[in-house]
């Protein structure tokens, strides 16, 4: 079955309470490359059959209305992904 | 074994004509303060009408409280999927009516309402990470909403505050236009305690009668089971508040 996926993340703006917490945790282990991290969400819709552009486009749409809030949050990406 | 009562007894008070007056209290998948929401309305005097989210009518309330809690376990985002629950299509466009239904959002009540739309901004995670649950000190910068009208403007009112997800932000021009509009409702005194832009604590929309907060009124409205420091019922005044507007009352 075909998935598309959605990529959200924090807008850049906006401080990642999260993320920040990670990058504090990264140097305890040894990891000590990393300056930042941003956490962010992905989804993967699957799709019983073809992703047709209007399944797509629902898609865009559910990922602007309900996968992310659009005060806080940016769609980075929305992709077909094949089984 | 005795079936516990949806709204539990609650004296009635004295006022009695506010008896009358309806206000609705919705319960999601996961909400936590739908009681105390309910019998803060009592003890106010009013009528408590609790609401099921997959309602598809608001049964002639006068007005909504939406409780705090957790829910649908704040997947997603907090408030994110109870924002599309069948009763809120009616509380949105009832909110947005001439008839301008006093909504109160309390906690994750506010995250629904700003995922609603019905007010600017979102709650992201406390700045400082943790879960924090303390005896709030707010002050009353709006005192002309439906809910806060039986506050005097500039009062500081103790309740108590519960939250993980409750750092306000939104951008800078919202900011600016909610304070140039007299907006801001309530701000954290004497310590901010999630890092909310401005120490916003509530706000409300521009016609005064959506208002939101993360702290917690309905926690703060009987003696002996609010806040210690003082009366522990400074709650009140918001319940008060919306059942003198409904019966139209004077003060």
């Amino acid at each position: 079955m075909p998935r598309i996926v959605v990529d959200v993340m924090p807008k850049p703006e906006i401080l990642d309470p999260q993320g920040k917490a990670i990058v504090g945790a990264l140097p305890r282990l040894g990891f000590t490359s990393f300056s930042a991290v941003r956490q962010g969400k992905r989804f993967e819709l699957t799709v019983d059959g073809e992703v047709t552009d209007a399944i797509l486009a629902q898609a865009r749409e559910a990922a602007e209305t309900l996968l992310s809030n659009p005060v806080i949050e940016d769609v980075v990406n929305v992709e077909v992904v094949e089984a | 074994m005795t079936e516990l009562p949806l709204i539990g007894e609650a004296p009635v008070a004295a006022e009695s004509r506010l008896n009358g007056a309806r206000i609705g209290v919705v319960t999601f998948p996961g909400t936590l303060d739908d009681r105390d929401a309910a019998r803060a309305v009592r003890l106010a005097g009013g009528t408590a009408v609790a609401l099921w989210h997959a309602d598809t009518e608001l049964a002639d309330v006068d007005a909504v409280v939406i409780p705090g809690g957790f829910s649908y376990g704040d997947y997603l985002r907090a408030g994110a999927i109870s924002r599309f629950a069948p009763l809120m299509s009616k509380i949105i466009d009832a909110a947005n009516s001439d008839a301008k239904l006093p909504v109160l959002g309390i906690c994750n009540g506010f995250q629904i309402l700003t995922e609603s739309h019905l007010l600017p901004g979102s709650m992201i995670k406390n700045d400082h990470l943790k879960f924090l649950c303390r005896d709030q000190v707010l002050r009353v910068e709006n005192n002309t909403t439906a809910w806060t009208a039986d506050y005097e403007a500039g009062q500081e009112i103790l309740v108590p505050l519960k939250n993980q997800d409750g750092q306000y932000i939104a951008d800078d021009k919202t900011l600016d236009a909610l304070e140039a509009e007299g907006r801001v409702a309530f701000r954290y005194v004497g310590f901010n305690p999630n890092g909310s832009r401005r120490d916003i604590a509530g706000i409300t929309n521009a016609a005064g009668n959506v208002v939101g907060l993360m702290p917690h009124p309905e926690h703060a409205v009987e003696p002996g089971f609010g806040p210690e420091s003082n009366s522990g019922t400074d709650g009140l005044g918001f319940f008060t508040s919306v059942l003198n507007k409904i019966v139209g009352g004077a003060k």
